[in-house]
């Protein structure tokens, strides 16, 4: 945790499938950092990859040249679903942080059996030989705050005291970017989310 | 005080065209370039007209009539657009403009969302125009008044070429004043520059080629070239546009020493380049997509005499196909230089399924594929276009993507080469009235035996849900005429012109049997609004359900390859998810009455 202190610089890759609001929880951590003042780049999937398929973004506070993060860059990696946090690994560097939600969502081509969807066990063991993990159901915990559509907040509490940010500054940007009804649930998600990274 | 604001490239980009007073925006969408206008069209205090055309060809000649009346104008689309509207645009280099005017060209190295990688700049050299070529996303927005200004000046279109990181990357950005005052159109009736007939022509051409040298001698100047020289550097680095910021990084991470040429012009800063080729032995160019700067860069080395090694994509050190990174700079740089070469230890091994996109949930593409199949079978071929439904590739029912409208000519060209197998091509509501409606006017006229599917899914749904003209209102929302599809067809002559709702697999299917007996060009309008849209809109269906006691385990329903239903492998059952939306074709597919609504 290095909240306010030391280093402002850090690079983050959210990965996760079309559909679960990975771009939200980028826009959430981008408003919050120019609220601080820090420089902010980011790069995000558009277009063909949106409908169901594998997206990622990348995320780098204090940066202020461009918004891809190198191969073995990335400090911490956001993986909204577990399959998705191997796909781009290569982005991490060695001994960097996981935090990922072990709520699997299986592709088409595993329905239609064309391929086979990896243990989950599995996918965690392998991860922990050379990363720090920190895994959990986020969308059982977002259920549990009020809606699974908070996933994507619940896992922005989850990294927040990674990021060279204030507490306060994300809250700020969860309100203002989710809809008007549900910021009461948002809000709980984000410290549930948080909570269970501070206690793991 | 200085706003900033955390923001979209391409919203920065429309930000940039209210703080350079534009009047008229007009486009067609198309990744990574279609924010710009939704942007814009989102705003409630509009002092412009914008609107989303049939086509760029069409949205360029609105925006040169608006230049031409001498307000500012500009025209959006992405790379693959610029050959629809290249027309008009190799003209009007000649004619010039009175009002600025750019024309904002998206490029997606990589094909992130495209049917090819093509380098816009090409175009720019092709057509004698000036070429902006941001690094930023706050480059991008600061370009935009300047360019707006450059246009004016020398009376002269210019593009504007974002890449997709710069269109679809995110940054901080510092806002400009909007100005409130803006110029009142007068069209100057100035007929030897409007009316391009030979005699007109002619002077133009050599008035173009006449300003070439005073445009690059004032790019040159520029804020957006920029030459840092070390003194005592062996090396020098160019890098344009959005690789100039990699190659930037690239070398602070190495610590190298190397004197450093940012362009983000065309033409090319003659000047700066012979500054640097005269100072340096070595000297490494990284740019996106063609090799474009490096070969302004090997002639202006070979012109002069200077004998320097030039390092770039002819000799394969930096890939010509496929985006760049910081990565591919250090590969560049190990490979010309020999450095170590440091061990790739990344990623695990563990067998990954494959995630590609997919028609969601309920799509009525899926459903219409399905019946199309059922009736014209494995053997027919297929030919189709550009959209969502270009997806159905999963579907055996895409066999042919070529460009935009191309669906309903390739169909033709391959009835009419003797092919006897049947063919049903497929093309979307706004690809039809982009391109696909000369396609068919031919078909009917040269009497091609074919048949051809509209998927009419009520809205460009590929690029983020646009207006077209079927739809019955335009880019603010303001209604406005809903042209029909079916007579538009019959107006072009077609005999056979039917309307089914895909949901209905049965009727849907009839439609096929009829158009396949057909003798001429049958049409088949597959109507039923995007799912996605479709709920925004209010459209609310009840989800279906597998019963599990009745459920035999054949997999049809999963075959139809719906993400709402997956294979519960310990109990030999289908399951239908929650993302499920309503449609109810699974159930229609089901031979065991399996599927079922979910009771209220």
């Amino acid at each position: 945790m290095n909240e306010g202190t030391g280093e402002k610089k850090l690079d983050l890759l959210i990965t996760g499938v079309g559909g679960q609001g990975a771009i939200l929880a980028s826009d959430i951590i981008g408003k919050a950092a120019v609220v601080s003042g820090l420089p902010i780049r980011a790069a995000e999937t558009h277009g063909m990859a949106q409908r169901g398929g594998s997206v990622v973004n990348h995320i780098r506070l204090g940066s202020d040249l461009g918004s891809m993060i190198p191969k073995k860059g990335a400090d911490i990696m956001l993986a909204l679903e577990p399959m998705e946090a191997v796909r781009y690994l290569d982005f991490l560097k060695d001994g960097g942080v996981i935090i990922v939600n072990i709520q699997p969502i299986v592709p088409v081509t595993v329905t239609s059996g064309l391929a086979k969807y990896p243990d989950v066990q599995e996918i965690l063991d392998v991860l922990s030989e050379k990363y720090v993990v920190k895994a959990f159901n986020a969308d059982e915990l977002a259920y549990e705050a009020g809606s699974r559509l908070a996933m994507n907040v619940a896992m922005v509490g989850a990294v927040s005291g990674y990021l060279p940010i204030p507490k306060d500054a994300l809250l700020e940007s969860v309100k203002a970017l989710v809809p008007q009804k549900t910021i009461e649930i948002n809000v709980r998600a984000f410290e549930m989310g948080r909570r269970k990274v501070e206690e793991s | 005080m200085t706003m900033r604001e955390y923001m979209l490239g391409n919203v920065a980009i429309a930000r940039g065209l209210l703080e350079g007073s534009v009047q008229v925006i007009a486009g067609y969408p198309g990744t990574p370039s279609s924010e710009i206008i939704d942007t814009l069209a989102s705003r409630e205090d509009q002092d412009y007209h914008i609107e989303w055309s049939v086509n760029e060809k069409v949205a360029m000649e609105v925006a040169v009539g608006a230049a031409w009346a001498g307000v500012r104008s500009v025209v959006t689309m992405k790379h693959v657009g610029l050959n629809v509207a290249a027309d008009p645009f190799m003209t009007l280099a000649y004619a010039g403009t009175k009002g600025g005017l750019i024309a904002i060209v998206a490029d997606d190295p990589s094909c992130h969302s495209s049917q090819n990688e093509q380098d816009t700049r090409r175009y720019a050299r092709f057509a004698l125009v000036p070429c902006f070529d941001p690094s930023t996303p706050q480059e991008a927005k600061d370009m935009i008044p300047y360019a707006f200004e450059f246009s004016e000046k020398f009376e002269i279109p210019v593009i504007f070429r974002p890449t997709t990181r710069i269109s679809h990357g995110k940054s901080d950005i510092e806002l400009g004043e909007v100005p409130s005052d803006k110029p009142v159109p007068h069209f100057e009736k100035l007929l030897d520059r409007w009316v391009m007939l030979p005699k007109n022509a002619r002077p133009r051409h050599t008035h173009l080629l006449s300003i070439q040298q005073p445009i690059e001698d004032a790019l040159a100047e520029s804020p957006w070239n920029s030459l840092e020289l070390k003194p005592d550097a062996r090396l020098g680095v160019i890098g344009a546009g959005i690789a100039s910021v990699y190659a930037k990084e690239a070398l602070q991470e190495l610590g190298l020493e190397a004197s450093f040429l940012k362009i983000g012009t065309y033409p090319v800063p003659k000047k700066l380049i012979l500054e640097l080729l005269s100072t340096v032995d070595t000297v490494i160019i990284f740019e996106e997509l063609e090799p474009v700067v490096e070969e302004q860069v090997r002639m202006i080395a070979q012109e002069s005499g200077l004998e320097v090694s030039i390092i770039g994509k002819t000799g394969g050190f930096v890939p010509r196909e496929g985006e760049l990174d910081i990565n591919a700079f250090l590969e560049a740089l190990k490979k010309a230089f020999d450095l170590e070469v440091e061990p790739e230890t990344g990623g695990v091994s563990l067998e990954l399924a494959p995630r590609p996109p997919a028609l969601c949930a309920g799509c009525s593409h899926r459903a219409t594929f399905y019946s199309m199949k059922k009736v014209f079978g494995k053997d027919a071929i297929y030919p189709s276009d550009i959209g969502c439904y270009t997806l159905g590739i999963q579907s055996g029912t895409v066999e042919t993507t070529l460009c935009m409208g191309s669906s309903i000519s390739i169909a033709s060209g391959l009835y009419h080469a003797g092919e006897k197998r049947p063919i049903c091509c497929s093309i979307g509501d706004s690809t039809f009235f982009h391109t696909g409606m000369n396609s068919l006017l031919n078909a009917v006229f040269n009497k091609a035996n074919i048949t051809v599917t509209i998927l009419d899914n009520r809205i460009t749904a590929m690029t983020g849900h646009q207006p077209n003209p079927g739809v019955g209102f335009t880019v603010t929302g303001e209604p406005t005429v809903e042209v029909s599809l079916a007579e538009l067809c019959r107006a072009m002559g077609a005999e056979f012109v039917t309307v089914v709702d895909p949901y209905r697999l049965e009727e849907t299917q009839e439609a096929f049997k009829a158009a396949k007996d057909f003798e001429g060009t049958a049409v088949v309008i597959a109507k039923q609004p995007c799912v996605i849209s479709g709920k925004r809109a209010g459209i609310r269906r009840v989800p279906y359900i597998v019963d599990p006691e009745k459920c035999e385990g054949c997999k049809q329903c999963v075959k139809f390859g719906c993400p709402a239903i997956e294979f519960d492998e310990d109990n030999k059952c289908a399951v239908i998810t929650a993302i499920c939306s309503g449609c109810g074709v699974c159930a229609q597919i089901c031979k065991f009455e399996a599927i079922k609504e979910v009771k209220r």
